[in-house]
């Protein structure tokens, strides 16, 4: 090799090693902000801000590319509540869950996962959810408001007054209405009618949840969401049937048990019940009430003027619950 | 007219010799990327959002392109001063220009070509690897036709912009054209305001005024039918008939102005 190319050859070795040298140098002081990190770094709150909250300025400043920006207030929308839900901070606010999803939706105005999102969130209350089935009801009519046709927000403009705001005839009246739009399903009549006539039954939250989660059409986080109520809901059963055995098991012995054992002694439990996320139930002998082991998902249950169950219950020696750990 | 495909070819060349196709590589990086990560961050809407991000990324490459290629088209010749080489060949002034353009034309139809190859890939791909009953939720098929709808009037708008940028590059420097033809692009987003104009003001001459330039202006907006592609709805086909007529028309106009520039324009 001649001496140029020589001198050329290390000149490169230099040059390769000074910058494999700074990048090693950027991803070690990366590590070194990231171990530092809390202490230093300006305030974190910048997650829950949201510069412009105005639909027609965004729309208008979003030129050809609405469907891009409503895809990203989208995943803002998704990453904000998920990441509010899972943080460990007692006072979770979803504050921008709303107006992101209004973002969402005023520049695509057919982005229909985004208002059926916000008709099961929006409702949820803390610490799931910001407990806002006003919004939510506001989302879904937005959507009324674009696309008429569509009677699945009707109908979940329904459920949200059936399923948080226990308003039974409102909730029957927007079913009714959203089984007289075109393509709705043969059963949406049959669901407003027993809606008006039973108001508040099980049954009927059961087959709401049930269809959604039946629905061929339905995204992952609807399904998941079906499932967990409808986990809720044999578990309200099954407290409901597990106080009237301690009912029972009290009249006969004329005091109440005081732990689960009492009750398998005495035989009315093959073991101690657990729910069906097998956390074991809780006993309160004072009041007779059995409840939700704080620790278990399933919590918190849906609030206390729910329906209760229509099912009849025998008592005996056994249950038809799990026995448990 | 032989001399029109022969400066076109160098055009296009002369975009390989500077990397223009790289952007190809930025591209399909970006889908696939997109693709392995978006399924973990958007509920489900990964098909959709998919679908969104190639058809705008199509757009924004090309738009780029178009712009920043667009405008130097003329002015490097100038600033080499090799026009004057040229222009002592027997080449008309009105058949540089058309070569130009054209050689430009047929990188952007190269490119938008590749793009929606990769991106048609990727979403089968991504269409394979789901469920029959997932796919049966989607209100459209992962790799639906209809979406070579909104590209072939993305390309039209691409032309139409590569005329514009040519045409203020026959007068001006690089940067005003630039800033020229895109401030003419975002204006033309906003073409229906200038038709409603009237209901926001009080004087008829203002009013006038914004309906004049609502016919005069290039109203690209039109060329947008990126959404509902997307989502499986129809458009007429009458609708990409008389847009692209209106396109081609518009260009027209635009090539037969840089033209006459040109042919005025004193090189001593």
């Amino acid at each position: 090799m001649t001496p140029g190319g020589e001198r050329s050859r290390s000149s490169a070795l230099v040059s390769g090693a000074v910058i494999a040298l700074l990048f090693a140098a950027v991803v070690g002081l990366q590590a070194a902000r990231e171990r530092v990190g809390t202490e230093l770094a300006p305030s974190a709150a910048t997650g829950h801000v949201l510069y412009v909250r105005s639909p027609p300025f965004v729309t208008r400043a979003a030129l050809s590319y609405r469907s891009v920006a409503a895809d990203v207030y989208w995943i803002r929308a998704i990453q904000h509540y998920g990441g509010t839900k899972l943080s460990k901070d007692p006072n979770k606010q979803y504050d921008l869950l709303f107006p992101l999803l209004d973002l969402t939706t005023s520049l695509d105005p057919h982005f229909n996962v985004a208002y059926r999102f916000g008709a099961i969130f929006l409702a949820e209350p803390a610490p799931a959810g910001p407990g806002r089935p006003d919004q939510a009801i506001a989302l879904l009519q937005k959507g009324l408001q674009a696309q008429p046709e569509r009677w699945e927000f009707a109908q979940d403009i329904g459920f949200v007054h059936y399923w948080w705001e226990h308003d039974y005839t409102k909730a029957a009246e927007w079913f009714r209405r959203a089984a007289d739009m075109p393509h709705a399903p043969n059963w949406m009549s049959g669901l407003a009618a027993v809606t008006l006539a039973e108001g508040g039954n099980r049954g009927s939250s059961r087959r709401l949840w049930q269809q959604m989660l039946e629905d061929p059409g339905a995204a992952d986080w609807i399904v998941s969401q079906a499932r967990f109520r409808l986990a809720q809901l044999d578990t309200l059963d099954q407290i409901d049937a597990l106080e009237r055995i301690v009912m029972t098991y009290t009249q006969r012995n004329g005091a109440a048990p005081r732990t689960w054992e009492d009750v398998v002694h005495a035989g009315y439990l093959r073991g101690i019940p657990i729910d069906p996320e097998r956390y074991p139930y809780r006993l309160d002998p004072a009041r007779g009430r059995v409840e939700l082991d704080p620790g278990s998902p399933l919590g918190p249950l849906p609030a206390a003027d729910q329906p209760r169950p229509s099912i009849k219950l025998e008592t005996g020696p056994s249950t038809p619950l799990g026995a448990g750990r | 007219m032989t001399v029109v495909p022969q400066i076109a070819v160098n055009v296009f060349k002369e975009s390989v010799r500077d990397k223009i196709l790289y952007n190809l590589v930025v591209f399909a990086v970006l889908l696939i990327a997109a693709s392995y990560l978006l399924g973990q961050l958007t509920a489900g809407q990964d098909i959709k959002i998919i679908k969104d991000l190639g058809l705008a990324a199509i757009a924004t490459f090309g738009l780029l392109i178009a712009v920043f290629i667009g405008i130097g088209l003329v002015w490097k010749e100038v600033e080499r001063k090799s026009i004057y080489s040229l222009l002592a060949k027997p080449i008309r002034r009105s058949e540089f220009v058309l070569g130009k353009y054209c050689g430009l034309a047929l990188t952007l139809l190269v490119n938008v070509s590749v793009m929606t190859l990769a991106f048609y890939l990727v979403l089968a791909y991504m269409g394979w690897r789901e469920l029959p009953a997932v796919r049966a939720g989607w209100p459209a098929p992962a790799t639906d036709p209809a979406m070579l709808e909104a590209v072939v009037l993305i390309f039209v708008e691409l032309l139409l912009v590569t005329g514009i940028a040519l045409f203020f590059s026959t007068f001006s420097s690089p940067f005003l054209s630039a800033s020229l033809t895109l401030g003419l692009w975002v204006i033309g987003h906003f073409n229906s305001d200038l038709r409603q104009f009237e209901t926001v003001v009080n004087s008829p001459v203002a009013a006038w005024l914004a309906r004049g330039l609502y016919y005069a202006l290039p109203n690209f907006a039109a060329f947008d039918v990126k959404s509902q592609v997307v989502y499986g709805q129809p458009v007429a086909a009458q609708y990409i008939v008389l847009t692209v007529l209106y396109g081609a028309t518009y260009l027209a106009f635009v090539l037969a102005a840089a033209v006459t520039i040109f042919s005025r324009r004193d090189f001593k």
